[in-house]
C-alpha cells in the first residue's frame, strides 16, 4: 500500500498507533483490504484499516508462530516421537524389524514384570529409597532454614549458604568418584572410624543395608542446602508484626517459632510435600548408577537402573519400556493426586 | 527482647557451631580430593592424606594433562556446553516470549502452552528416546548430546513469567515506533530479563558440563565421549575395555592421585561459575516463581 510510504511522517505515526490494536504491515493491510476496493485511493485509509482490522490481526501473528517453530520441532522429535515409541512395550521389538514390523505381544511384558521376582524387589527398593529421600529432603532443609533464620550476622549466613548450596551443582559422576574413594574399605572414613573408635572396616558400598543408608544420607547431603532456598524465601515473607505482637505478649523465641514461624511456613511445606509424592518411584538414577555395584543389586537396584541394564544393555527393549511405562503411570497418577491435595490444602496452582 | 535471655544466647552459640559444621561438611570431601590430587603417590595410596597434601607435587596433573584421551574428552565437553547452552537459550527465549503474550492477543497461545507442558507430564523414557536418536542417525554425534534436552520447558515457563512482568507500556511504545516482534524481544524484553537469562545460561552451562548419561547412551565410540561420561567410565565403572589403554596409561589412570586430579578438574568449571551462579540464582528462582 503505497499510501504508507507517501504519508508525511505525522500521518505514518498515526497509522503506527493503530498497530497496537492489531494493524499490520502495509502489505497485509493491502491484501486484507482488497475487498475495500479503492478505499486507500480515496484517502480514507483509516476507515479501510478498521474494516480489515480483524484479518490483519490474525495475519500479524506469523512472527510469533515462527518464533515458536524451533521449540515446537525439537519437542515434537524428542518429546512426542518417543511417546509413539512406547508402543513397543506391547510388541516384541526387534531393531531390524523396526517398530511397525515387530510382532504384537499384548500385555505379555507387563505380566512378566509382575511375576518376575527381580522386578518386584526392584519396585520395593525404589519406593523405599525414594520414600526415605522424600521425607528427609523435606525435614532437613526445613529445620536448617529455621536455624539459619536465627542468624543475625548476615556475612556468616551468606558464607554458610555458599557452602551448603555447592554440592547441588556437582554431578553425581564426580560425587560418586569422591564417595567411592572416601567410603572404600581403606578410605578416609573407615580409617577415621578405626583410629577414633577402633571399628573394623565397614563395606558402605558393598553391603545392601549400608548402601541404602549411604544413598539416602548422601542424597540429603547433596540437596539439603538447595532445598532451604524455598523455605528461606517463605521466611522472608512472614509478616514482622506477628513477631512484634508475640513479643508484646511475652512469647519466647521458641514459642514464636512454634506459634508464628511454623504455621506461616505450613502452606509451602504442604505444597512441597504433596508435589514430592509424584517422585515415589524416582529414587535417583544418576546417584545410584554412580554408587552401586553387583554386590548390592538386591537392596540397591531401582527401576531406572534396572530398565537401563535390562532394556539397553541386554537389548530387551520391549520389557524395559513396559517397566518404564509402569513407572510413568504410577508417577503421573501420584502427581495428579498430589496436585489436587496441594490445591485443596494450600490453594496452590502451577499456572 | 528474646535476644538477651541466657537460654537464647546458649542456643545461639550452638546454632553457630552447628551451622558452621554443616557448611564444612559440604566441602570437606572436595577438599580431601584436592589434597589427595596434590599429594605424592605413596602417602595417598596408604591413605595418609587428610585435608592437606602430603609430599606436595603436581605429578598427577602433569600425567592427566599428557593423556590425550582426557584432553579430547575435556574439549568435547567444552564444545557440548557452548553449543548446548546456545541452543537451549535461543529456543526457550523465543518460545518464552511468545508464551508471555496473553491469549487475547495471540489466540494459539494456550494450545502451544499445553503442547509444551504435556511433555513435562509425559515422556517416553530412555528406551524410546534411544530408538528415536538411533533412527535419526544421530548416534555418536554431538547433536545427540545437545538436541534431545534442548527445550527446557520449566525454564521456558520461568522466562515467560519474567517477560509477563515487563511493563506493557514499553512494548506499546516500541510498537508505535514500528518495531516488530523480533525487535521488541531483543531490544526491549531481553535487556530487562538479563538477570534471568544469565541465571538460566549458568544453569544450562552447569547442566551440560555435568551431563554424563546421554553420552553413555548415545555415544558408542569413547573418542566422542564428553568429560563427564569419560570419567564415569574410567573412574566410577572402572571399565577400560573400550579404551584399550597401553600398560603405562592403565597404570596412570588407576593411580589414586591421578583419579583425584581428574575428578577435581571435572569439578573445576562448576566451581568457577559457582560464585556468579550463586549471586543470581536465589533471586532468579524466587522472582520467576512469583506469579501475577
Amino acid at each position: 500500500m503505497s499510501i504508507h510510504k507517501n504519508q508525511p511522517y505525522s500521518l505514518r505515526h498515526q497509522y503506527g498507533q493503530e498497530r497496537i490494536f492489531g494493524m499490520e504491515t502495509p502489505i497485509t493491510a493491502e491484501r486484507a483490504g482488497a475487498g475495500a476496493g479503492a478505499g486507500s485511493g480515496t484517502g480514507s485509509g483509516a476507515a479501510a484499516g478498521q474494516h480489515t482490522g480483524k484479518k490483519g490481526f490474525l495475519r500479524r501473528t506469523w512472527p510469533l508462530h515462527l518464533m515458536l517453530l524451533p521449540a515446537v520441532l525439537l519437542q515434537f522429535i524428542f518429546g512426542y516421537l518417543p511417546l509413539g515409541g512406547l508402543v513397543i512395550a506391547f510388541k516384541d521389538y526387534k531393531p531390524y524389524d523396526g517398530i511397525w514390523g515387530s510382532a504384537w505381544a499384548g500385555l505379555e511384558h507387563f505380566r512378566y514384570m509382575f511375576e518376575y521376582p527381580d522386578s518386584k524387589q526392584v519396585i520395593i527398593n525404589t519406593a523405599l529409597i525414594a520414600g526415605l529421600k522424600i521425607i528427609f529432603n523435606i525435614v532437613v532443609p526445613f529445620a536448617f532454614a529455621l536455624l539459619l533464620n536465627e542468624v543475625r550476622k548476615s556475612a556468616f549466613k551468606r558464607s554458610v549458604q555458599t557452602l551448603v548450596y555447592l554440592p547441588y551443582f556437582i554431578s553425581w559422576v564426580f560425587l560418586g568418584g569422591i564417595l567411592n574413594d572416601i567410603l572404600a574399605s581403606d578410605g578416609i572414613i573407615n580409617t577415621l572410624l578405626h583410629n577414633w573408635f577402633g571399628l573394623q572396616p565397614i563395606l558402605f558400598l558393598g553391603d545392601g543395608s549400608w548402601f541404602r543408608a549411604v544413598v539416602v544420607i548422601s542424597d540429603v547431603w547433596q540437596q539439603f542446602g538447595f532445598g532451604t532456598i524455598v523455605y528461606l524465601a517463605a521466611l522472608a515473607g512472614v509478616n514482622p508484626s506477628l513477631y512484634e505482637a508475640a513479643e508484646v505478649d511475652g512469647a519466647s523465641r521458641w514459642k514464636q517459632t512454634l506459634n508464628v514461624t511454623i504455621p506461616s511456613l505450613a502452606p509451602i511445606v504442604i505444597v512441597v510435600a504433596t508435589l514430592a509424592i509424584g517422585n515415589i518411584l524416582n529414587a535417583g538414577f544418576d546417584q545410584i548408577f554412580n554408587l552401586y555395584n553387583p554386590l548390592v543389586y538386591d537392596k540397591g537396584d531401582i527401576i531406572d537402573t534396572f530398565v537401563y541394564r535390562t532394556g539397553i544393555l541386554n537389548g530387551q527393549y520391549s520389557f524395559g519400556t513396559a517397566v518404564g511405562i509402569f513407572k510413568s503411570v504410577v508417577g503421573f497418577v501420584l502427581i495428579v493426586i498430589g496436585y489436587r491435595i496441594a490445591y485443596k490444602l494450600a490453594d496452590y496452582k502451577i499456572f | 527482647m528474646y535476644h538477651k535471655t541466657t537460654g537464647y544466647r546458649i542456643f545461639s552459640v550452638f546454632n553457630y557451631l552447628l551451622l558452621s559444621l554443616a557448611g564444612l561438611l559440604c566441602v570437606l570431601p572436595i577438599i580431601h580430593i584436592l589434597a589427595v590430587s596434590f599429594s605424592a603417590s605413596a602417602p595417598a595410596n596408604s591413605h595418609l592424606v587428610g585435608l592437606w597434601p602430603v609430599g606436595f607435587n603436581l605429578e598427577s596433573y602433569t600425567k592427566t594433562m599428557n593423556n590425550p584421551n582426557f584432553i579430547r574428552a575435556f574439549l568435547i565437553a567444552l564444545e557440548r556446553t557452548a553449543l548446548g547452552t546456545f541452543i537451549t537459550m535461543s529456543v526457550i527465549t523465543l518460545a518464552g516470549y511468545v508464551l508471555s503474550k496473553d491469549s487475547a492477543s495471540f489466540k494459539s497461545r494456550n494450545a502451544y502452552a499445553w503442547y509444551f507442558v504435556f511433555t513435562m507430564l509425559f515422556s517416553g523414557g530412555i528406551i524410546p528416546s534411544y530408538i528415536v536418536v538411533r533412527n535419526l542417525h544421530l548416534m555418536d554425534t554431538i547433536w545427540a548430546l545437545v538436541l534431545p534436552g534442548a527445550v527446557q520447558v520449566f525454564n521456558m515457563i520461568l522466562l515467560m513469567n519474567f517477560f509477563k512482568a515487563t511493563p506493557k507500556e514499553l512494548e506499546e511504545a516500541a510498537l508505535i515506533d514500528g518495531a516488530g516482534h523480533f525487535t521488541i524481544l531483543f531490544r526491549v524484553y531481553l535487556p530487562l530479563a538479563m538477570p534471568a537469562v544469565a541465571t538460566m545460561s549458568l544453569f544450562s552451562i552447569v547442566g551440560n558440563w555435568n551431563a554424563w548419561f546421554d553420552g553413555l547412551l548415545y555415544i558408542n565410540d569413547y573418542r566422542n565421549y564428553p568429560l563427564a561420561t569419560f570419567l564415569q567410565t574410567i573412574i566410577v565403572q572402572q571399565d577400560f575395555s573400550k579404551l584399550n589403554p597401553d600398560v603405562n596409561e592403565l597404570k596412570n589412570i588407576s593411580q589414586r592421585t591421578v583419579k583425584a586430579a581428574q575428578i577435581f578438574i571435572g569439578i573445576l568449571p562448576v566451581l568457577v561459575v559457582y560464585p556468579y551462579l550463586q549471586k543470581y540464582f536465589v533471586k532468579g528462582i524466587v522472582l520467576g516463581a512469583v506469579k501475577e
